[in-house]
């Protein structure tokens, strides 16, 4: 068993994440996903002999726009070095990388947990080249290499060891993709394998100082995977150390569905990987107007905005938190305010209704029609009295599904409130003379009686009737 | 073989008078290969119809008129580590015996744009280690002066095919003294050009920080016009010069009148064969004679030269040639009983013992505990070396000496002592480090067999490299000598 | 410092290489005199010298980010051993 008060959990993670270049990192094939096998290759990407590398300059200015947004230190002089290590999905049997001069160093950022804010330090961000894909066959017998992926060109992102539990490396996560998405250098989707994250994980008693020894998590293939797979192996290793045993220094494989990690190899069979600089590669130099431009074109990132949100809007600081995780949905949210100056309101509905809607029907917000303007309009409208609350949610199922502007809507179906006076006091007379004994009860100072009333008049207007009019008028009709 | 005697710039002539044909060209290089290349070996591959087709194609555009470049119609022969698509180019490697290439190397393209004709591909030490040429997985190539000793290497077969006359130029590759060794073996021209100037891409890489393409020729004129056609920056190759590639033929001046020569004591001294030092000189006298001075120098760190190739280059190549894997191109050992058995066999089975040796030496120096003890004090020591030449350098345009420290050897005297023959190449290999121009120039003979004179220019200075070059060859014969065959 | 057996082992299984027992009697040999020779560097004092890895002092150079055509599926296959469906075949991979 994990006892959390008995055992502290210490994770760093390893998350790669691919940079939405058109053109490779090292050569022009495109990076575009789903083409048909070995169709976005050349002699360069395949590793055929004499070939050479040249580096994609805005690879180089994507690792640095997200290295700055991590907060880290840019490097002065970075250099590519070779990764040797013999693998099918890997030509040249050396991945380039960076070893010792990577791009971006000694970052941080700020996750959330619990309503506590917490720093995370990033040790380092380097560039480097994807692999291929490889497809098992043959019932296990045969495995076949697609190299369309290979040169794409990744950001690696080496956390500190500073994560505690395996919710704040959701977090570490989901900021993480915030960011890049915010940065626009990635799409981040888990599922296309644009992020991916390997884990190390230690479990000491409360109070020691020194690490225990760690596992390498790899194969997790979602947030909700790397945190799952962290709290198996959390309970793995504090059962060997319950049970008096040594966690062994060992690479282990996450099973999503059996919910298990498994060995994959020990540290004996570790690799050496031989780094050193590649003689087809020049340095790079990054001077300090190189960095302010790169620097520039970075937007307004989540946490600034989210202090935005809660100081100029008041909004509360989880609505921020969530409205920012996502830089279009805070666009959206934005979007929405040229059109109301009620933001709470704006909050609300994104909170509620359009969440509500796109998480019960796994949508993201680009797959529906409703726009930020078309909800700003639409609030608006309430605001002018033109609809009602009740009248609202018809009209925003609608924009929806149509994408049509409210003011379209209300006119179409006749949506419009009511708020002639005269229009609503005739409707009221007419309800009062109908239901004798509501207004008897309401004499008798049973004041529940007048919702009943109101109801009836709602009913008779199809919800047109501006409720606070019908109200009044009711009131004053039965105080007569 | 006359034809083949004559200059570049008179065969043009010829060709633009049409007292020639580029068909009658061709034919004669294959002629003299069929007559030729039984006892010196220097082809893998010969390209008889394409050769055959692009003459008549060629001889047609003359017949169209219209201005014809230097090169138009010359046979020439690639060494056959530069890649040439829809020519087999194996490397001398059993391993690509049947590599088909799928793309051109960028000096493959200049030549096909400067409308030359390859005759076939040159044989070579397997991914140029070596500089005998015993270590083709093939066969070995011969030496035209003499068939029972080596041509030199690792461009051997580049350089016995054009002092055989089958050829009229050709082109090599140098990481260590690969084209001026076996150039001065054969008695012919070989030039290193400055790291950087002719692009790389499409030379199967051995030691990427070293390697160089350059011409072998009769002459230093037809070096200078080879030159001029492959020199350039390349877009493909990040290591490129990105330098205005100036005139080299119009450098040829003749005059050498005021050069101020340096002689290193190291390249004189002990193990340089008495009969070499005597050529070199006399050299040196008679570039007295043409108005240039001379005087002995230090480069200081020449005997940490070899070792600190070694180390660089098997390291680079053990790395450059890890995608020799059995994957994607190549000859993948048969039945392989999973997937590191497939590497582990075709590998074996695909390289001989001097490639494996280097990639072995190579992968220890950069294995994990002992990179900085051997990769990085090497290339430390390369920054002393460079420093040699930069110091000597300020106050002389030229160092001059022998290319090698003996003339040829006899074919399987050294085999099997890899370290006395890496120790070849100790007058060549510091310049290959320091990464400046140099050329082999013949300077006489000794017992049948040709001598080799260097002449190192200042990076980028090619100019004065050929002018020297040639002044001394336009007052010695030496270059005119012909082998019987 | 000396190569042993195993050492040659260690290396040739880096290298991916398969080496006969012959083999790697004569590697050790051939490294140790090899490595020995080199140990000559150790004369020089080089803690302050810079190590070089390019000659010339060329820096920054990239290509702008543009897709250029790829080569056709059939001739990126056009040289592999083994090959189905587009892709290059190989043993099995086991994790």
């Amino acid at each position: 068993m994990f006892e959390p008060n008995k055992y502290e959990t210490v994770v760093g993670l390893e998350v790669h994440v691919e940079l939405h270049t058109k053109s490779k990192i090292f050569c022009g094939c495109s990076t575009s996903f789903g083409a048909p096998p070995n169709s976005h290759t050349c002699p360069v990407c395949l590793g055929h002999p004499g070939v050479l590398p040249v580096l994609n300059r805005q690879a180089l200015e994507y690792a640095m726009k997200a290295a700055m947004a991590l907060n880290c230190q840019i490097a002065d002089i970075s250099k590519f070095d070779r990764k040797n290590y013999f693998y099918p999905d890997s030509p040249k049997a050396y991945q380039i990388s960076q070893f010792d001069k990577p791009v971006g160093e000694h970052g941080w950022i700020d996750i959330e947990v619990n309503g506590q804010t917490k720093r995370i330090g990033i040790t380092r961000l380097h560039l480097e080249e994807d692999a291929g894909k490889l497809t098992h066959i043959d019932g296990g017998f045969g495995s076949l290499v697609d190299f369309n992926r290979v040169g794409t060109p990744l950001v690696e992102i080496v956390s500190e060891p500073d994560i505690r539990t395996p919710e704040e490396a959701k977090a570490y996560l989901e900021k993480l993709k915030a960011i890049m998405l915010y940065c626009e250098v990635s799409d981040v989707k888990m599922e296309e394998g644009s992020l991916r994250c390997d884990a190390n994980i230690s479990i000491r008693p409360y109070g020691q100082e020194q690490f225990g020894t760690r596992a390498e998590l790899k194969n997790m293939n979602s947030f909700r995977g790397v945190q799952r797979g962290l709290e198996y192996e959390e309970m793995r290793q504090a059962d060997i150390l319950d049970g008096g045993g040594k966690v062994v220094q060992e690479t282990r494989r996450w099973d999503e569905t059996q919910g298990k990690t498994f060995t994959m190899r020990s540290k004996e069979e570790a690799h050496d990987y031989r780094y050193f600089p590649d003689p087809d590669l020049v340095q790079i130099h990054i001077d300090d107007e190189w960095k302010a431009r790169v620097r520039a074109s970075i937007p307004e990132l989540p946490d600034a905005r989210k202090a935005r949100y809660t100081a100029d809007f008041g909004l509360p600081s989880y609505d921020a938190e969530v409205i920012t995780a996502s830089k279009k949905l805070a666009d959206f949210f934005e979007e929405s305010l040229q059109y109301t100056k009620d933001a709470k309101s704006v909050s609300n509905w994104i909170m509620g209704d359009l969440l509500g809607y796109l998480n019960a029907g796994g949508l993201d917000l680009e797959s529906i029609k409703l726009t930020g303007q078309g909800l700003g309009e639409m609030i608006g409208l309430m605001e002018k009295g033109t609809i009602s609350s009740k009248i609202a949610k018809t009209v925003f199922k609608e924009m929806l599904e149509t994408g049509k502007r409210p003011q379209q809507i209300v006119e179409e179906q006749g949506l419009v409130q009511i708020s002639d006076e005269g229009a609503i006091a005739e409707v009221v007379d007419r309800i009062v003379s109908a239901n004798p004994q509501s207004v008897e009860d309401f004499k008798a100072g049973k004041e529940k009686a007048i919702g009943f009333l109101v109801g009836q008049v709602m009913k008779e207007t199809k919800g047109k009737a501006n409720p606070a009019l019908v109200n009044k008028l009711l009131l004053a009709r039965l105080n007569q | 073989m006359a034809l083949f005697d004559l200059r570049l710039q008179e065969i043009h002539n010829q060709l633009r008078t049409k007292e020639l044909s580029v068909a009658d060209l061709v034919d004669a290089s294959y002629s003299r290969i069929a007559a030729t290349d039984a006892s010196i070996q220097a082809f893998l591959t010969l390209n008889e119809e394409g050769a055959r087709a692009a003459a008549a194609e060629l001889d047609r555009a003359i017949a169209g008129g219209g201005e014809q470049g230097i090169l138009f119609g010359l046979p020439a022969g690639i060494k056959d580590n530069i890649v040439t698509e829809g020519l087999l180019t194996t490397c001398a490697s059993q391993f690509l015996r049947n590599y088909d290439p799928i793309y051109d190397a960028t000096v493959t393209k200049k030549l096909k744009a400067a409308q030359s004709v390859t005759i076939g591909k040159l044989n070579m030490d397997e991914f140029a280690m070596g500089g005998s040429n015993e270590n083709s997985s093939f066969h070995p190539t011969r030496n035209p002066w003499n068939t029972d000793y080596v041509p030199g290497g690792s461009s051997g077969g580049s350089a016995a095919s054009v002092a055989a006359g089958q050829v009229y130029f050709a082109l090599g590759s140098d990481t260590g003294g690969s084209i001026r060794q076996p150039a001065a073996y054969c008695g012919i021209v070989g030039l290193k050009p400055t790291y950087g100037l002719v692009s790389r891409y499409g030379l199967v890489a051995f030691a990427s920080s070293l390697d160089q393409i350059g011409p072998l020729t009769k002459n230093v004129e037809d070096s200078a016009y080879v030159l001029q056609a492959i020199a350039g920056y390349d877009g493909n190759d990040s290591t490129s010069a990105n330098v205005e590639i100036p005139d080299y033929v119009s450098a040829l001046s003749g005059d050498v009148k005021g050069l101020r020569i340096g002689v290193p004591k190291e390249y004189l001294g002990q193990g340089i064969d008495p009969k070499v030092k005597e050529a070199v000189v006399a050299a040196l006298k008679q570039f007295e004679s043409l108005g240039a001075t001379w005087e002995e120098v230090s480069l200081p760190h020449t005997e940490y030269a070899v070792a600190t190739y070694y180390l660089l280059a098997s390291s680079e190549a053990s790395s450059n040639l890890a995608r020799f894997d059995g994957v994607r191109y190549g000859v993948r050992a048969d039945n392989p009983d999973n997937l590191l058995d497939l590497y582990r066999k075709s590998r074996s089975q695909g390289f001989g013992q001097e490639v494996k040796r280097r990639i072995m030496l190579g992968t220890y120096a950069l294995s994990s505990g002992y990179y900085d003890a051997y990769y990085l004090k090497a290339q430390k020591v390369r920054t002393l070396i460079k420093q040699d030449f930069d110091n000597v350098f300020k106050d002389f345009d030229l160092i001059v000496g022998p290319t090698a420290p003996t003339t040829a050897f006899p074919i399987g005297e050294q085999v099997g002592d890899p370290l006395t023959m890496y120790l070849n190449d100790i007058c060549t290999i510091p310049v290959s480090l320091a990464g400046v121009p140099a050329i082999s120039v013949p300077c006489g003979f000794a017992d049948g067999l040709p001598i080799g004179l260097q002449i190192i220019g200042k990076a980028f200075d090619e100019r004065t490299v050929l002018r020297a070059a040639h002044a001394y060859e336009q007052h010695t014969e030496h270059h005119k000598q012909r082998p019987q065959l | 410092m000396s190569i042993s057996i195993k050492d040659v082992e260690h290396v040739a299984n880096l290298a991916r290489l398969e080496l006969s027992e012959q083999e790697k009697e004569q590697f050790a040999g051939q490294l140790n005199a090899i490595l020995k020779y080199a140990e000559k560097l150790n004369e020089l004092q080089t803690d302050d010298v810079e190590p070089t890895t390019h000659v010339l002092p060329v820096r920054n150079v990239m290509r702008e980010d543009a897709i250029r055509e790829s080569v056709a599926n059939e001739t990126a296959l056009r040289n592999a051993p083994d090959d189905e469906d587009g892709q290059f075949k190989v043993p099995a991979v086991l994790e």
